[in-house]
């Protein structure tokens, strides 16, 4: 099936390795990704936070460009901030009339015109989970992840699109973590899975985002995970790029590599690591992944959760002494 | 807008509401339950938790909200605004704030925090080559305003990245610049900063 694909400024050079796996993943999965030609930056969280008009402008001639272009109404985005810009953007146009009126006088000096609604903004998790599904994904996997214990991080943006709404759950978001089941991999529970990075607040203020970034680290090791799985450049970043300086501010020992959960489809779907950017991270994968056994792990379970017997908390008598 | 909001001069909270897209009329709803506060994850770094701000915009203190940091910390997270009860669009209501505080002349009195310039450094890149250059926005910012951090990046993380090959030291150009640039330019005349 065709999509349009707006890939944006990060996935260019910062975010290489995602753009590359992502291209890898989807075409056996039978996805034609048709990039945007031309597409503009998203304007991130700065534009928006300057200029109004100009920001909704701005967004507005990819979205106008997206439709004029592809033959297709959908448009994959894989950076969470993208996929909240273009599909919030949207979203306004149809909301506010004054925003939409605007727009098209400022889309008209570039001869360009744009119905609001008429394209399906999705982010890339998004198409793989609902259009594609996890039986799919399951079927094209070859060398299952058994063994790898993995941290599924989903960030703010794609479990919380504004006030819109979203195909996963806000703040319990589990639709990478059924991914990365199918893919065989130990999916690690950690309440902060949709806690923030820190977004652009390491330019800002570096010590309030080196305590979100600190803050997520920390839950993901301490609840067994090897490695954190993410969505959007930004998230790894933030995660990746920044963890050295988490350790010398707070004087902790974190060494768990940040990887897109493309990269792990890819590896289960039998690429050669080097196919799907691996090596781009700064703290190695290459440990982590020395974990992945031929055979399944046996079940394991560190916590006691949802025992059918009882809906209710009752004491037990201990058996054999 | 109702005949009893437009039959008297605008408050600070009217000003607010007519700038955020969206429900931003919620906000006159604001419980003052503290949600907001309660949620936010760089609240403890900020001068007025959100709740207050909110609380500040109604009592009309237009000064100390526009100079407050609070809005500029936000990390654009949405936890507030999916939680808020009254369905107020807190983090566009943040973004309006920013853009308040810059077209009220507070650009540098919240100097100290480094957003605004960051968000400045962003757009200018932006409006100039069609696309942003990540990192390289990064660099131009702290060289600009903070050289002596910019030394501390390029050589440490950026070394790093560069020798990933995740740095960009030129940015992309779109191939029809003159065409977003009349885009822009119209959209800036038909009332660009708040």
């Amino acid at each position: 099936m065709k999509y349009g694909y707006y890939p944006g400024c990060s996935m260019e050079k910062n975010a290489r390795a995602y753009h590359t796996s992502t291209m890898a993943v989807t075409k056996p999965l039978g996805i034609e990704l048709v990039e945007v030609d031309d597409w503009n930056c998203c304007g991130a969280t700065e534009y928006i936070a300057i200029n109004k008009i100009p920001a909704y402008a701005l967004v507005s001639r990819n979205l106008a460009l997206a439709s004029e272009q592809n033959g297709s109404t959908n448009l994959v985005a894989p950076c969470s901030a993208c996929y909240l810009n273009l599909k919030k953007v949207d979203h306004y146009l149809q909301e506010d009339a004054e925003i939409k009126e605007k727009v098209d006088i400022a889309l008209d000096a570039g001869d360009l015109k744009y119905e609001p609604g008429s394209i399906n903004v999705q982010h890339l998790l998004e198409t793989l989970y609902l259009d594609i599904g996890v039986e799919a994904i399951k079927e094209k996997v070859k060398k299952p992840l058994h063994s790898l214990r993995v941290a599924p991080y989903y960030g703010c943006l794609v479990p919380r699109p504004g006030n819109m709404d979203s195909f996963d759950d806000a703040e319990h978001p589990t639709s990478m973590d059924k991914i990365l089941d199918a893919l065989g991999a130990t999916v690690v529970e950690y309440p902060l899975k949709a806690q923030c990075c820190g977004g652009h607040m390491t330019q800002i203020s570096e010590d309030t985002a080196l305590e979100l970034i600190r803050r997520l680290l920390k839950n993901a090791v301490d609840n067994g995970a090897d490695m954190i799985a993410t969505l959007c450049p930004m998230c790894q970043l933030n995660l990746d790029a920044y963890q050295d300086a988490v350790n010398s501010h707070f004087g902790t020992k974190f060494k768990i590599p940040i990887v897109y959960f493309t990269q792990l489809m890819g590896l289960a779907f039998g690429f050669p690591a080097n196919e799907l950017g691996f090596g781009q991270e700064i703290i190695s994968a290459k440990p982590a992944l020395k974990k992945i056994t031929a055979e399944a792990p046996k079940p394991e379970r560190t916590r006691e959760r949802g025992k059918k017997s009882s809906a209710l908390p009752m004491p037990t008598m201990l058996e054999e002494g | 807008m109702t005949d009893t909001v437009s039959s008297r001069p605008p408050t600070l909270m009217d000003k607010v509401i007519a700038d955020t897209p969206g429900k931003a009329e919620n906000l006159y709803a604001c419980l003052q339950c503290g949600t907001c506060a309660g949620s936010c994850p760089s609240g403890p770094d900020m001068d007025h938790s959100p709740r207050s701000i909110f609380a500040m915009i109604d009592s009309g203190l237009e000064e100390e909200v526009l100079m407050s940091n609070t809005p500029w910390y936000c990390v654009s997270c949405y936890y507030c605004m999916v939680r808020c009860p009254q369905e107020i669009p807190i983090t566009d209501i943040m973004y309006t704030l920013k853009r308040m505080a810059i077209e009220a002349g507070h650009f540098k009195e919240i100097d100290k925090d480094k957003a605004p310039e960051f968000s400045e450094t962003f757009i200018d890149l932006v409006e100039n080559n069609g696309r942003s250059f990540e990192l390289g926005v990064i660099m131009r910012h702290h060289l600009r305003y903070h050289p002596i951090s910019a030394v501390k990046l390029a050589t440490g993380m950026g070394l790093k990245m560069i020798t990933k090959g995740r740095l960009d030291f030129t940015p992309t150009k779109i191939k029809n610049l003159p065409q977003l640039k009349s885009i822009l330019k119209k959209a800036k005349e038909l009332g660009g900063a708040a």
